[in-house]
This record gives structure tokens, sequence and C-alpha cells, in this order.
């Protein structure tokens, strides 16, 4: 063969090599790494899968707060109006973490429909919510039966 | 009537920058000499009017007048007056003025120091700035003007800047970032300058050279920054998240990178030159865009500004002007047919070649995995969110790669080398890394750490490689090192920065041990070998915040370490609460105390760290900026005029790769 | 001329990707459908700021009127400020939502910049705006004569707001109910 010619044959090969090495490394990533996001609404109706890491994310329900008196734990509440559903988190919650307010957590379902969550993301500041909290709040099309439902 | 002057020195400032786009341009069309003379005093005229608009802007902040609705949104009679500074580009109006103030400042500095440029280049070069120039003005101008004012009701007190950037970090890291981000732009006005003259030869490549290293070195001073000030403000310990907004500034270096070293290449050998023109152009299209993505709002992220979808579609349009305009000229111009220069298998040419090719290859994952929730918003696919360990599983392998490449780099010759030199000159460095780097990690911890070994071996190869070859060029002399021209230097330099930063990042994520514990005054528990005893929890007040602060000390074998005093901040004007985290810094390992909320009767949640090397990151950064920076003190890069015709150089020149 | 043609191929990436970017801006997140549209606004029972007697749905019913939900320690409020004393001036009803504020200091504000409510309901543990979905302050809606939301504007009301969408709306629900 021509240098020349076998010169490019050998870039386009190690081109081609190269790039699906990348392409399988973006695929290997994203396949276990990426989490859909459900509203409460649609874990409570059982189309969010267990033991998948997804993030769940609404408002935190009043008074549904509960923390262990000897360790980290916290238990608390996020709905959508439409639905609700327990959270559980060991750890150190966000500085704008707060009952009424917006969060997202992610983690894993358990069998009992209880979120075992690995992280906790509230909002940013009093003018932010989460978009993926305001669209499922929009989508759960429910409007809050009356005064008082969350507390 | 202060923010009145400098909404006028803005307008002007717009007014000067469209003379500077328009004038230059038209003068290279039709040979007008005068017209091209004009560039140099319109850019320093630029800067001028750029600079009496900030200084105005900045006045208004320090005197607290909230007759100025940015002054009333970010400020507050209590912050301290340094903040009050910062709080300037805290915002999305003042960054962009900053952003502003700094092109206007990189392309007066082109104007004052190429005086050995031609004319008709360096004419080209200002009017591709000034055009840059009206599009960010304008952006300012008509979307973000950072001189409105909150007339009649004028509030008696601001709303305080957000506690989160109320940090000597965030004083400095804006700028640094911003020199980095436009100063590519000057790589970009070089690319589009030659593409209009149609001559892309080794003559741009040094002129170019210079100014993308100081902009390289600079951004990379910049994500430094912000990784610091990520560590230590949010509390969390973390230095780099992934998120959007460090992509953004993460992509360009990465695409910048790349650029250096293709520059090297073509200033040398006179190839690839389609391809770095078109890396200059990448370089700045990715500043471009990691713009729109953290101002824009289509991206969701801890740092972006407060959006608005008409500054969104203002940059999108902006954006696709200046890279769509950008490719088609080079689509029309660049040099179609490969370069004639030939080079061996086996050459320092063909490691750049693979070093662009790990450089660009990353850059599109990086971006790939940022726009990915995008993308499946956009098809309808749901609400995803790409987490680091995508970005950790694609990117570290890719480096990975890289390094083996890298240490055989600065040792191999243009053009042609034989494996049998480099195996003479590398196997001694290879086998030494190889011992130390596998016997090393015996002594780091109780179970032998495999990721450790082999970060270990890496770095060394590359340090080994360089004094190796350090060694050979000085002669076997400590007084030849001297000799060594400052752009080697650079590169020895930006090389063992990137070895240090391989150390601390993977020593750092593998040895780091972290508790979140349940802590009471009175209480002590230990991590890593370190006793840490919580003496206290006291209400402390600063200036403009109350706090709650738990008093530490942390000993070891009996022995008081360092008092620790992390504080949640209740911040008075915004209402908001902040984690203050206490570090013990040290070159060898970090102890990091940060608070959480109350829980229950006297009791706190308190999250204890042990971070080895971490510093080693950071301070592999430094290096590597203060590398990127020494390159232009290199002789060629000044002085005498140079003929636009300038011929390849030999390859005997030691080379800053 | 095929070497040519390659070097379009950035172009043709890019032009792809600015589709793309352009796709995610109409995507925006903050720009919120509501869900409440053409509900009736949510029963409450909850004091009025300047009598302290207690409001409910049924009471504030009857007209047209504008909600808003606003707060002292909300910055585009007081941008928004000046043009609802506007708006009132020129016989729109408007009702405030004081939301999560301190009723003391929500007297202040209005004290010193002028009330353009017809009164104001106290919320001030932010249940009416759980129930209301507020995303945040400020927000207005359009509420007609039955009682029932017809449209929601989350941010500011300007001149070009109220000209560009609440007004024409305005003018359609009390030609509707007269």
């Amino acid at each position: 063969m021509h240098p020349v010619r076998k010169r490019r044959l050998m870039i386009v090969l190690f081109i081609v090599l190269f790039s699906s090495v990348a392409v399988g490394l973006v695929v290997y990533g994203l396949s276990g790494n990426i989490n859909l996001f459900y509203p409460p609404a649609e874990v409570v109706a059982g189309k969010a899968p267990v033991g998948q890491s997804i993030r769940v994310g609404g408002m935190v329900v009043d008074g549904s707060i509960q923390r262990a008196s000897d360790s980290l734990r916290v238990a608390f509440e996020l709905t959508d109006y439409s639905g609700t559903v327990p959270v559980v988190y060991e750890g150190i919650l966000p500085d704008l973490f707060d009952e009424g307010q917006g969060a997202v957590a992610a983690g894993q379902l358990d069998a009992n429909g209880v979120l075992q969550a690995t992280e906790i993301l509230a909002k940013h500041d009093e003018n932010y919510m989460p978009p993926e909290v305001a669209e499922a709040l929009e989508a759960s099309g429910k409007a809050p039966p009356g005064a008082g439902s969350g507390s | 009537m202060i923010a009145e002057i400098g909404h006028f020195a803005l307008i002007l400032a717009l007014c000067v920058a469209l003379l500077l786009a328009l004038v230059p341009a038209w003068g290279c069309l039709v040979g007008n000499q005068r017209a091209m003379g004009m560039a140099p005093s319109l850019a320093v005229g630029l800067l001028l009017f750029s600079l009496i608009a900030f200084a105005c802007l900045a006045t208004v902040f320090l005197q607290d007048d909230f007759s100025v609705a940015l002054v009333a949104n970010n400020s507050n009679t209590l912050l301290p007056d340094a903040y009050k500074f910062s709080a300037v580009w805290g915002n999305h109006e003042g960054s962009l003025l900053l952003w502003v103030l700094i092109l206007a400042g990189w392309t007066a500095a082109v104007a004052v120091f190429s005086a050995q440029l031609p004319l008709i280049v360096l004419a080209r070069v200002l009017a591709v700035m000034g055009a840059i120039s009206v599009g960010f003005l304008s952006f300012s101008i008509f979307t973000s003007n950072p001189f409105s004012r909150l007339l009649p009701n004028t509030p008696m007190e601001g709303m305080d800047l957000n506690p989160l950037l109320q940090d000597p970090g965030l004083i400095i890291h804006p700028p640094i970032l911003y020199m980095g981000y436009v100063g590519f732009s000057v790589a970009f006005a070089f690319a589009i300058a030659a593409l209009w003259g149609g001559r892309l030869d080794a003559a741009w490549a040094r002129w170019s050279r210079p100014w993308t290293n100081v902009a390289w070195a600079f951004l990379t001073l910049g994500i430094m920054l912000g990784s610091w000030w990520a560590y230590y403000e949010l509390g969390w310990g973390g230095w780099w998240f992934w998120d959007p907004v460090e992509n953004a500034s993460f992509m360009p270096w990465l695409a910048g990178t790349a650029l250096v070293h293709s520059l090297a290449v073509t200033e040398k050998r006179g190839l690839f030159k389609s391809w770095t023109v078109l890396l200059a152009l990448f370089a700045f299209s990715l500043s471009l865009l990691g713009t729109f993505l953290v101002r824009s709002g289509v991206l969701t992220s801890v740092h972006a500004f407060a959006t608005d979808p008409a500054r969104g579609l203002f940059i999108l349009v902006f954006l696709a002007i200046v890279v769509g305009g950008s490719l088609v000229l080079f689509a029309l111009r660049a040099p179609a047919v490969s370069s004639r220069v030939r080079f061996e298998w086996l050459s320092r040419d063909t490691l750049l070649l693979f070093n662009n090719v790990v450089f660009l290859v990353a850059t599109i994952t990086v971006l790939f995995g940022t726009l990915f929730p995008l993308i499946m918003d956009a098809f309808g696919q749901g609400k995803y969110s790409v987490g680091p360990p995508y970005f950790n599983t694609v990117f570290v392998p890719l480096m990975a790669l890289l390094v083996p490449f890298m240490g055989i780099g600065p040792i191999s010759r243009w053009k042609r080398d034989t494996a049998r030199r480099w195996q003479a000159e590398l196997l001694l460095p290879a086998l030494v890394a190889l011992i130390c780097g596998l016997t090393l990690p015996l002594f780091g911890g109780e179970d032998y750490n495999v990721w450790v070994a082999i970060a270990l071996v890496m770095a060394f190869w590359l340090t080994f490689g360089l004094l190796r070859d350090l060694w050979h060029r000085c002669g076997a002399k400590l007084s030849g090192l001297r000799r060594l021209s400052p752009s080697y230097w650079g590169m020895v330099l930006a090389h063992l920065g990137f070895a240090a930063a391989i150390i601390g990042v993977v020593l750092a994520s593998q040895y780091s041990e972290e508790r979140d514990l349940r802590m009471e005054a009175g209480q002590s528990e230990t991590l890593a070998g370190y006793r840490f005893q919580l003496l206290e929890v006291a209400r402390v007040r600063g200036p403009n915040y109350v706090a709650d602060e738990a008093r530490f000390e942390v000993s070891r074998d009996g022995k008081l370490i360092a008092r620790l005093a992390p504080q949640k901040r209740h911040y008075l004007a915004g209402g908001s609460m902040m984690t203050e985290a206490a570090i013990d810094a040290g070159l060898w390992r970090d102890i990091y105390v940060a608070m959480g909320e109350a829980v229950g009767e006297g009791g706190w949640a308190i999250r204890l760290h042990y971070k080895p090397m971490v510093r080693w990151m950071w301070l592999g950064a430094i290096l590597m900026g203060a590398g990127g920076l020494l390159t232009v003190a290199d002789r060629r890069y000044r002085g005498r005029k140079q003929p636009a015709s300038d011929t390849v150089e030999a390859g005997a020149h030691a080379g800053a790769a | 001329m095929p070497a040519r043609l390659k070097l379009f191929l950035p172009l043709v990436v890019f032009f792809g990707l600015a589709l793309l970017l352009f796709r995610g801006l109409q995507l925006d997140p903050r720009e919120l459908p509501s869900a409440l549209i053409d509900q009736p606004f949510p029963a409450f029972s909850l004091p009025s700021l300047a009598s302290g007697e207690t409001l409910n749905v049924e009471a504030l019913r009857g007209e047209v009127a504008l909600y808003n939900i606003w707060a002292t320690w909300c910055y585009t409020c007081r941008v928004e400020h000046p043009y609802l004393l506007k708006l009132a001036q020129q016989g729109v009803p408007i009702y405030g939502v004081n939301y999560k504020d301190e009723p003391e200091a929500a007297r202040r504000w209005l004290a010193e910049l002028g009330d353009p409510y017809r009164d104001n309901i106290v919320d001030q543990k932010g249940t009416l705006g759980l129930d209301l979905g507020v995303t945040g302050a400020p927000e207005t809606y359009l509420v007609d004569k039955r009682g029932v939301i017809r449209y929601r504007h989350v941010g500011e009301v300007n001149e070009r707001v109220w000209k560009g969408t609440l007004e024409p709306l305005y003018d359609e629900l009390l030609r509707e109910d007269s």
C-alpha cells in the first residue's frame, strides 16, 4: 500500500477505535448514573421502579419531619397534593430544608414504598423552587382540597 | 447622578465598540491605512469608557445608593466594604459589566502589546474583538442594565448579598475566571483574522500563542479558585460537583488545553492548521455557550443567576451569530488540503495529536453529559439528571489514557523519533516511577489501594520523565538550567502541576474519611486518629449575621492540633441560613468540621472530615497557571517586528509543548 | 469539492446544538402553566391585615379581581408595587395575600409605600400559598365573579404584562359577567 494511504488508514482506524472506546464509556457511564425524576403521585401509583435510583420532588409536608434523638436519622413526607411519599434520610440536611418548602430527594424506593434517600436538595432561595418540583405540582393537576391540607 | 454617568459611559462604550468593529474592518477591506491605524486608539477608548462605567457601579455600591435597583437587591449597609465591592459582580448585571470591562481590557492589551504585528493583522484582530464587545455591551444595555433606578420608591435598606457570595474567595474568583473565559476571545480574534486574511501560518500561531497561554492560565486559576471556594464555603467538603456551571468553565478549559498544545505544533511545524483554527473557535464558543447555560436558565444549577428567557434568547442569537458566522468563515476559508509537511508515527507531532484527540473527546463527553437532561427534555423523555458518577466514569479513564503518552511528550523529538531512543531515555524514569508508585501505598493505609498506586505511578512517571529531560537539556550541569527558555520552564511547571493534581485528586478521594454525627457539648469523637472534642456551642454576632458556633479542640495522641469553630449563620437581612465550615489546612491533610442543624436537646448535627493531600490539587492548578503565565516571558514573543510571511522555525528550539 | 465539504461539518453540528438550545429556552422551567386555572380559588379562613377579622373565600367573591401574592422580604414586590397602586387608582380591585411575612412589617410597608389593596389576607404560615401552589412572590391570580381562577402570572406585574395579557382577560371577564 502507498505509505500515505497506509498512514491515513491508520489514522482512521485509530479514530474509530478511540471514539468507540469513548462512546462505550459514555454509554456505560450513563447506564448506571442517570436518575429519572418522579412526582409523588406517580410513586404512589406504583410507576416508579423499586430498588433503582430515582429522584422524587415535592413539598415537605408540614409537621411531618421526625428526627431520631440519638442519630441524624430523619423521616419526612414529600407531597404534590395528589400523592405523598415517605422519605428516610440519614445525614445533614441542607440549610434551606424546611417544612412547607420544596425539596428533591434522591435515593431508592424500598419494598414498603419508603424512599431511602441518599441525597436531599432543598430549594435555593425564597424565589426559587427546583423546576422539577414546580412541574410536579403543576402536573398533579389537582388543587389541594382546601386550606390546611398540608398541615 | 453617578449611576447616570455610568449608564452614559456604557452607552459611549457601545458607540466606541461599534466604531472599532466597523472602521478598521472597512480600512482592511479598502486598504485605508488611516482607518486601520485608528484601531488601537479606539481599543484604548473602549477600555476607558468601560472602566468609567465599572467605577461608577462600584461607587454606587460603596455609597449604599439603594435607589439603584442592583444595589438595593444585592447589598446592605451592614455589609463589609470589601463585600460591597465584590457585590458588584455577585449578580447577573454586574458580572456582565465585569465581563465587558475585562473584554475591553484584553482588547486594549492586544492594541498596546502588539507593536510587532503588521497593521492590517492588528486592525482585523481588534475589529473582531470590537464586534464581540458590541454584542456584550448591547446585551448589558438592552437586557441587563446595571444602572436602572428604583424611583420613586427607594428602599431604606438593601436586600443584602447572597451569603454564599460573602467570602474572600468570591472577591477574586469571578475576575480571574472571566480573565480566562474572555481571554480566549483573543485567540478567537486572531483565528478569525487569519481566516479573513487567508493566511494560516506559523507567524499566526506565534502571535496568538502567548495570548492563548495567558488566557488558559487565568482560566486554570479561576477554576481552581471556584473549586476551592466550593470546598470551604458550601460546607459539604466536596471540591468538584460536575455542576452545569462548573462544566461551563471546564469545557473551555479542556478545549483550551488542546488549543495550547495544538498551537505549539502549528508554530513549530506548520501542521494541523485548520485543526488549530477550529480549536481556537471552539474554545471561545464554549466560553459563550457557558455564558448561555449559566444565564439563560435552560439548566438548573446551584450557581445559576436569576434567569430571564429574554436574556437567554439574546445570548443564543449572539452565540448563533458569533459561532455560526465563524464556522461559516472557517468552512469557506480554511485550507482544505492537508499540509505537505510530513511526520512519522513516533514523533512529538503524533503525541500532541493524541493529546488533542483526548482533550477534544473529553470536552465532547462533558458537553454531552451537561446537555443530556436538556436533550431528554426536548424529546419529551422526562426529567433526567446526570450525576457526578457519569462524569467520573468517562473522564477519569480518558485522563488515565493520556498520562503514559504525556510522559513521553517532553523528551520526544519533532517529526521523527525512534523507539530505541525513547527506551534509552525513559526506561529508568519508568522503572523508578513504577517502584515508588507501587511501594508507597503500602505505608498509606491498612488496605493496599490499587487506585492510589496507579495514580502515584502516573504522577511519578510524569515527574521523573521531566527530570530526565531537564537533566538532558541542561547538559548534566546545574549551570545549564539558566539557559533553558521560559517557555520550556512553563511547560515543566504545568506538567508538574498536572502530576500534583493527579495525586491530590486521587488520594483525597481514596483516603478521605468523613462522618456525620449528632454531638453534644462535652462529647468527643475520633476520626482517622484525630480526636474531636466539642467544648461548647455558643451564640456569636458578626457584622450582618448571628451565628451558633461550635467550638472544637482537635488533638492527636493527646497533643492539641487545632481549635476549630464552625458556625451556622443566620443572615439578618435576607433571613437565610449558611454553614460556615472550619478547616485546619495543611500540605498533607485537611481537617474539616461543619455544622448541620440543631437536633433536639442541645445536640447538633456535625460533619467531620479528614482529607489527605487535598491541597495538592489546587497547588497543582496553581503550578499549571504559573507555567502558562511563564511562557509569555519567552524572548521569541517579544521585540522585533515579524514579517507576516515568517517561515516555520527550525525544530531545534526548546519547545513549550 | 468534497474536501471543502467536510469543513462544513462543525457548522452542521453547531446548527443542531443551537436548535437544541433554542428548544431548551422554550422549555424554560420557570414558565409555569397553572394547574389551578379554571379551578375555584382555594378555601381559606385567615385574618385580614387591616382589621384582623377573619376572612374567607365567600366574603371576597362577587367581582372580577386580582389576587396578588406579596411579602416585604420580596424584592420584586417592591418593584411592582407602584404599578399596583396605579391599577388600583384605575379601579381594578386587588386583594393582597401577604405571604410568609410579619404582619407588623407588612403594615409599615403599606403605610410607607401606599396601599393598593382592597384587603389583605394574612398568610403568615404560607398555607394559602401552599394551596395555591405558589412558587414564590410575587404572583398574581386573576379571579372571576364566581371565584374561579382564570389566569396566573408568575413574577412582576408591569405595564407590559398588564397591557399584554392581564387587561384583555380582565376586560373579557367583565363583559362576560355583565
